[in-house]
């Protein structure tokens, strides 16, 4: 039984439907490119400076990681580009170099490659470095300080800042309009609304992210807003204001549903998500940070393995003990 | 090889091919290859060696008394004997016979339906229909269900036999029930079979186009409306599948007395053009691709069975087997590739499973070779083994391949502590 051709075997199944980490790492870098855009053309080429440099450098460290380990480098993945992108749209125009290599630097290395790299962080790596960032240089994520040279024809006051320091009564300014429309001072990709809803439904409707998280982010974002703006209107902002300022929408669309560090069942999606959601206002109403999404996703990101137990009865299981 | 959609929001959906093509009946070919399945302590064959004549429909075992056995499907000698490795592990005699070109045919088959017969010659026929659980004091099977659809994407051999062969069916049902005493027969086709199927005799039940729906394990679910709990097989549950073509089979060699020695084969090219042909047991795959204008390069994959189970093999000399339902040709270039990225979580494969494993747990487990924990907790045992999770992975895990490794290494557990019992 010999045969001269070679023949691959390989075992079942031998279609696929075609999917690639790079293809979805690219899809959602396409759909961040509203956002990003619109923040480039509001703060010209700083703007463009930061997420440049915050792209490259992130693909640099993991780079260099993987050439420590000796491992392959997994750069053409779009991984790290996705997470510089991230970081990027996080920061504000003016970020300094330095911010930004460090930003990246505790991104790839502590927030993803020392648990494995790829798969393996348990939590969001832009985020944990956006959040350390926040706690050690609070200057420069003063929005309002940060932007005081920029004078782009709105109010450039920071809005989620104004409300911690005077009170919905210092909100009126803000046009819920020129909130949606990116009207308003913040970091380079967070802040154009319409943007990140175009970029987050294309990502949906492609399947690439989880709807579940997002949309129940968004659901209990507004609700706890809701019922916080219901029980003292002098005292806390109205839903719509929480949802369209601050990290709000990139958070729903582009950092809490990141793979690794969110749940994969349909129940446990649910529950991350408005969670993450009730903790964010939690913290922007009662809280000492003037925005909740860092420290509130992180938390959430670190009850994900528990959600995940929540799972449907695999069908023919036989339950012990019952 | 049908590939994701644009707009991914719903699950792909992959239906079964409903429309089988003609059948070619091929010539006897020059030499078949049949793969007697060697018996547990070994030994060789005492009453079979290089140079007997053997007829058309005798049946070949290594001793009197050997349960194991094969049909000859020629008229010829046998010209060689070796021993062969199958993907698994098991162990054959492989006997080659040299064809004389036309049929004499043995006459010790009796034409009595009884359990003995059934046996002795139905089980090495096309389909190999299984009369294992009939035989054991410890089972009683109340119902047979004939599947009148291919397992796997591409197949239509076995709607084929339904839609061409429903007389010979009718006698098989017919035999069957006086073989076995059960009376409970339910044959499952497609929606466009029905017609033909009710002429069977048997009671005719639809099942899904869609994959997996006509897996023994979702027809039991969909169809039967009993669920085999994890660790059971089938006939624990009182069920016994058999295809089609195999009750065919027995329906033919009760009406003629002479045991069925073709099996119907669907051919898919490269191009997908796919076409089914009959052909005897034993031929060489190469003679059906060549029947059918179907050309193999290097750095192809010949598939047995087909896409989402088959097994790719490696010589177009080996042979049709009694299971072999289709052939499929896959081109490099169409060649699912898989890669050893990490599992990112994206809960794909958990969304895609017909029986809600927790796929993404189960294979990080089955890749720490922690099997019995893949077992115990994440549900190793309830999977059907339909390959949806590899194919829709973004990471290209061979998921199937790691859940069937850890199925084979806690088997020779199992079979490691019996034997130290």
């Amino acid at each position: 039984m010999s045969s001269q051709k070679k023949l691959v075997v390989a075992h079942a199944p031998y279609w696929h439907d075609g999917s690639k980490i790079s293809t979805k790492n690219y899809n959602i870098m396409i759909a961040a490119l509203p956002a990003v855009l619109m923040g480039i053309s509001q703060y010209g080429a700083p703007a463009l400076a930061v997420i440049s440099f915050s792209m490259a450098c992130a693909m640099i460290w993991e780079f260099i990681w993987s050439l420590i380990l000796k491992k392959s480098a997994p750069i053409g993945d779009g991984s790290a580009a996705v997470t510089g992108l991230l970081l990027g749209m996080l920061m504000p125009a003016t970020a300094p170099w330095w911010l930004v290599a460090l930003g990246t630097l505790i991104a790839i290395i502590v927030g993803k490659q020392i648990f494995g790299g790829i798969g393996f962080n348990p939590l969001n790596p832009p985020l944990l470095a956006l959040a350390t960032l926040v706690i050690s240089f609070q200057g420069i994520f003063d929005f309002n300080e940060s932007l005081r040279n920029y004078d782009l024809g709105f109010v450039m006051t920071y809005p989620l800042a104004d409300l911690k320091a005077f009170g919905p009564a210092a909100i009126q300014k803000f046009s819920l309009g020129d909130l949606f429309m990116g009207r308003q001072a913040g970091a380079i990709g967070s802040t154009f609304g319409l943007g990140l809803i175009v970029g987050g439904l294309y990502l949906m409707l492609r399947g690439y992210m989880r709807w579940e998280i997002s949309l129940s982010f968004l659901a209990g974002v507004f609700v706890t807003a809701l019922l916080f703006n219901l029980s003292d209107p002098t005292k806390y902002a109205s839903p719509a204001f929480h949802l369209l300022t601050g990290y709000t929408l990139i958070a729903a669309f582009f950092i809490l549903p990141e793979d690794s560090s969110s749940p994969a069942n349909f129940i446990p999606m649910l529950i991350f998500g408005a969670c993450a959601g009730l903790m964010t206002v939690l913290v922007r109403n009662i809280g000492a940070y003037v925005d909740g999404v860092p420290f509130s996703i992180l938390l959430i990101n670190l009850a994900n393995p528990l959600m995940d137990k929540i799972r449907p009865k695999a069908i023919g299981k036989v339950v012990e003990n019952a | 090889m049908i590939k994701r959609s644009f707009l991914g929001l719903v699950k792909p959906r992959l239906q079964y091919n409903v429309e089988p093509d003609s059948v070619q009946e091929l010539p006897v070919p020059n030499k078949v290859i049949l793969l007697l399945k060697e018996s547990q302590n070994g030994g060789r064959a005492s009453s079979l060696k290089v140079g007997d004549n053997v007829k058309t429909g005798q049946r070949l075992s290594r001793s009197a008394d050997s349960a194991d056995y094969v049909i000859s499907s020629v008229t010829g000698t046998i010209s060689a004997m070796e021993p062969y490795v199958g993907t698994l592990a098991q162990k054959y005699t492989a006997i080659t016979i040299d064809a004389s070109g036309h049929d004499d045919w043995d006459e010790s088959f009796k034409n009595e339906p009884n359990l003995d017969t059934a046996r002795k010659f139905f089980e090495s026929m096309a389909g190999g229909p299984s009369f294992t659980a009939f035989a054991d004091p410890e089972k009683t099977i109340k119902t047979i269900v004939v599947n009148g659809m291919d397992d796997d994407l591409l197949l239509t051999a076995n709607q084929c036999v339904v839609k061409n062969e429903a007389a010979a069916i009718k006698s098989g049902v017919q035999a069957l029930k006086s073989i076995t005493g059960t009376h409970k027969i339910v044959i499952t086709v497609p929606e466009n079979l029905v017609q033909q199927a009710n002429a069977t005799g048997a009671e005719v039940k639809t099942v899904n186009g869609t994959y997996p729906g006509s897996l023994p394990h979702m027809i039991m679910k969909d169809v039967l409306g009993q669920v085999v709990e994890a660790g059971d097989t089938i006939e624990d549950t009182g069920v016994v599948f058999m295809s089609a073509e195999a009750v065919a089979g027995i329906g033919t060699a009760v009406d003629t007395g002479q045991p069925r020695v073709t099996k119907t084969v669907t051919v898919v090219g490269k191009d997908g053009s796919s076409k089914n042909v009959k052909a005897r047991i034993g031929a060489p795959i190469g003679d059906l691709l060549r029947a059918c204008n179907v050309s193999v390069n290097d750095r192809d994959r010949l598939i047995l069975g087909g896409p989402m189970r088959g097994a790719a093999t490696y010589s177009e000399d080996l042979p049709v087997e009694p299971d072999t339902d289709g052939i499929v040709v896959q081109a490099e270039a169409d060649s699912a590739q898989t890669t050893d990225y990490p599992c990112t979580n994206c809960g794909e494969c958990v969304r895609i499973c017909p029986v809600k494993i927790p796929v993404n747990m189960l294979v990080r487990f089955l890749e720490a070779h922690l099997y019995e924990d893949a077992r115990n907790t994440y549900d190793l045992d309830c999977c059907i083994e339909c390959g949806l999770c590899s194919y829709v992975c973004v990471s290209r895990i061979p998921i199937f391949q790691y859940i069937m490794l850890g199925k084979y290494e806690l088997s020779l557990m199992e079979t490691a502590e019996a034997t130290n019992e």
